[in-house]
């Protein structure tokens, strides 16, 4: 609160000085953020999917056929640490083509940003069947896995040398979570911040391409073998940590 | 002062919109609809977003009282002999126990008919089998000219219903002057269809703290959550979506190759071919058979093709598992519990009620 207060004072007297050397103004911006998905470079886009076209890190060939995913806590964040909340979460769905684009206005200073997300949602904000959009959706985890949500849900089929005929493997993102006894689920927070800075908002209307590598999901730093894993992921704890750690290289700018 | 001309312009129109308005309620013959909410269960405004009500066609007591009699009503068939109600029986769920449903004639159809509950839910609007209706509304239309369901045409239908005793009172009352015809026909028809509600099971009893579960059906929950087991709610809901249904469409490996492309046949997509809605598991009891060509007339059946009955295709869903070897091979005990469970989801107080059965 303190800290809100000082900065709203900041702000003011930064407003005053602007007038004077007019070099930070305060401005309400029109703020696109569209989510361009990749593989490796080149566009996917729901015209993409159920063909058997992709080659991940490991030479595996793959089809996707579902691709969606939460981010949350997004906000624009300023040099001076300054927070400005955007949106509490965003479900982002590429084969429903829905939310890859999202706008808002917004006051704030010409100055660069760092946009920051949670990938998922942390453990704070992963409530079970609290968010009404999500549930209607079918994006819930189960009770036996200590409920809340998918972080993700990405489906396909995937070919190797030694799985010839078309596989479906669900790689699907939750928090990690032991379930060697039922009675006493041990997780892990595996939803993770992702800052992408020096974003330069300076006009009325702005535009920010997050780009979404979906290939780095198999590759960076651990290459994924589809035929070892490819189903139940869910209830696999050192899968879900493995996930965690190729995502994080999943958005840049 | 050219402001104040504006304004009362601006006014004129409001005035004159809402009459317009209102004459589509039936104000002009002094008597206005009464508009009413839906019944919406706890578990589900607590759960789901707020179901799908068109503003060009809002509940009213008397559309949905005029929807419910031309529901049962055979008069909508040409010999007069089939109403809705003959497919969509309130007491099996509102469809019938047949693979194929009867019309007028003995016509048959190809697909089995479906149950009739919280249709409201449908954020896709996509309705039947193979999600070629576009709205609750547009569904209607269908029915009543397709020949082997009441084989009629629409003039027809009109001209009966302008010439009865009743109708044309009850039409006044629902939508005032508009002459009738077959857009208030199937506007008054979904009204009745959008109160169609089963949200009172013993699960949805459960979930509200009112009775517990045997261990049988507790088991039967977790394979069906499983994802090594069952892997059901993926697809068809969950404690949290208690729709039992993700109202998108799947192709469940039922075929290797299809005699029914289903959504590939409306979308022309050759990656849609054998895909169909999933149904909700809400009233299994009652609702047998199942699958769009009632193929399976047990539930075991249903389990058993998901255990080791799966087909392969191209278009099989991914989280379709092990399918080379038919599916999860889940033990008996699983199977039984897992049929205990989708027995919980029966509504006897939907079958039953009132406001539901034959006027
Ligand atoms: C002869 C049997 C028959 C009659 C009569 C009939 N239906 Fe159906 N109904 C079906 C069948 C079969 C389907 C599935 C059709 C398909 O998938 O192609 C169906 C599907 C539906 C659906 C789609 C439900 C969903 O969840 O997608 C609705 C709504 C419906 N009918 C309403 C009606 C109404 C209203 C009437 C009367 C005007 C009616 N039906 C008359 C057999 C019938
Ligand atoms: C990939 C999504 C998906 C999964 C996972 C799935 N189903 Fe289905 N289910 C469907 C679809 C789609 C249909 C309709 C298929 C058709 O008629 O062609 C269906 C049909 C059914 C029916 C028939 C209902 C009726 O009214 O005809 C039952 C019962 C059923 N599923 C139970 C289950 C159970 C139990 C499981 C888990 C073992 C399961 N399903 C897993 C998509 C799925």
């Amino acid at each position: 609160m303190i800290k809100k207060l000082v900065y709203i004072l900041m702000l003011a007297v930064t407003i005053w000085s602007c007038s004077s050397d007019s070099d930070e103004t305060l401005q309400n911006k029109k703020i696109t953020i569209n989510f361009i998905h990749e593989w490796d470079g080149t566009l996917v886009t729901k015209d993409d999917f159920n063909d058997i076209k992709f080659k991940n890190e490991n030479g595996d060939s793959l089809s996707i056929e579902k691709y969606r995913y939460v981010l949350s806590d997004i906000k624009l964040v300023d040099p001076s640490g300054f927070e400005t909340p955007l949106k509490d979460y965003l479900f982002i769905d590429l084969g429903e083509e829905q939310n890859l684009s999202y706008s808002l206005e917004e006051l704030i200073l010409d100055r660069t940003y760092t946009l920051r997300f949670t990938f998922g949602f942390t453990d704070e904000k992963n409530q079970d069947g609290v968010y009404l959009d999500l549930n209607t959706a079918s994006f819930n985890v189960s009770p036996g896995l200590g409920g809340g949500y998918h972080y993700m849900q990405f489906d396909g089929k995937f070919k190797t040398e030694t799985t010839t005929t078309p596989t479906g493997f669900n790689y699907h993102v939750i928090r990690a979570v032991d379930n060697t006894d039922p009675n006493n689920l041990v997780f892990q927070d595996t939803s993770f911040t992702v800052n992408l800075a020096d974003i330069w908002l300076k006009n009325t209307t702005e535009t920010i391409n997050v780009k979404v590598n979906i290939a780095e999901w198999f590759k960076n730093p651990n290459t994924w073998k589809l035929d070892e894993l490819h189903q139940m992921l869910m209830p696999n704890f050192d899968a879900q940590v493995l996930m965690n750690g190729n995502g994080k290289s999943v958005f840049s700018l | 002062m050219k402001n104040a001309w504006i304004y009362s312009f601006l006014i004129f129109i409001l005035i004159s919109c809402s009459s317009e308005e209102a004459v589509e309620l039936g104000v002009d013959n002094g008597y206005t609809p009464v508009q009413i909410e839906l019944e919406i269960p706890q578990l589900f405004k607590d759960k789901l977003l707020a179901p799908n009500i068109p503003t060009s066609n809002p509940q009213t007591q008397e559309g949905i009282q005029l929807g419910k009699k031309l529901f049962f009503d055979p008069i909508l068939s040409s010999d007069k002999t089939i109403s809705c109600a003959t497919c969509h029986d309130p007491q099996k769920a509102f469809t019938d126990n047949l693979q194929f449903s009867k019309g007028v004639n003995d016509g048959i159809g190809t697909r089995n008919s479906m149950p009739l509950f919280n249709l409201a839910w449908n954020f896709d609007d996509r309705f039947t089998w193979d999600g070629k209706q576009l709205s609750i509304e547009r569904q209607a239309f269908e029915p009543v000219t397709n020949h082997v369901e009441m084989n009629n045409d629409w003039k027809e239908v009109a001209n009966r219903l302008k010439n009865h005793t009743d109708y044309p009172e009850l039409f006044k009352k629902a939508f005032g002057d508009t002459p009738i015809d077959s857009n208030l026909v199937v506007k008054a028809l979904a009204q009745f269809e959008r109160t169609l509600i089963s949200g009172n099971s013993k699960f949805d009893k459960f979930l509200r703290g009112e009775t517990t579960l045997t261990s049988e059906e507790q088991n039967g929950f977790d394979v069906f959550m499983d994802e090594s087991r069952g892997d059901c709610f993926h697809c068809h809901g969950s404690n949290n979506n208690p729709l039992w249904t993700d109202n998108k469409f799947h192709n469940n490996g039922l075929d290797a190759t299809f005699t029914d492309l289903g959504l590939g046949a409306v979308t022309g997509d050759a990656n849609d071919n054998g895909k169909f809605k999933t149904p909700s598991l809400r009233n299994l009891a009652f609702t047998a058979p199942f699958m769009h060509d009632g193929r399976f007339a047990t539930i075991e059946e249903v389990i058993n093709h998901y255990s080791e009955g799966l087909k392969n295709s191209s278009t099989i869903d991914p989280l379709m598992k092990k399918v080379n070897q038919g599916g999860v091979q889940l033990t008996d005990l699983d199977k039984a519990d897992l049929k205990a469970f989708l027995l919980t989801l029966t509504d006897s107080d939907f079958t039953n009620n009132p406001a539901f059965q034959l006027p």
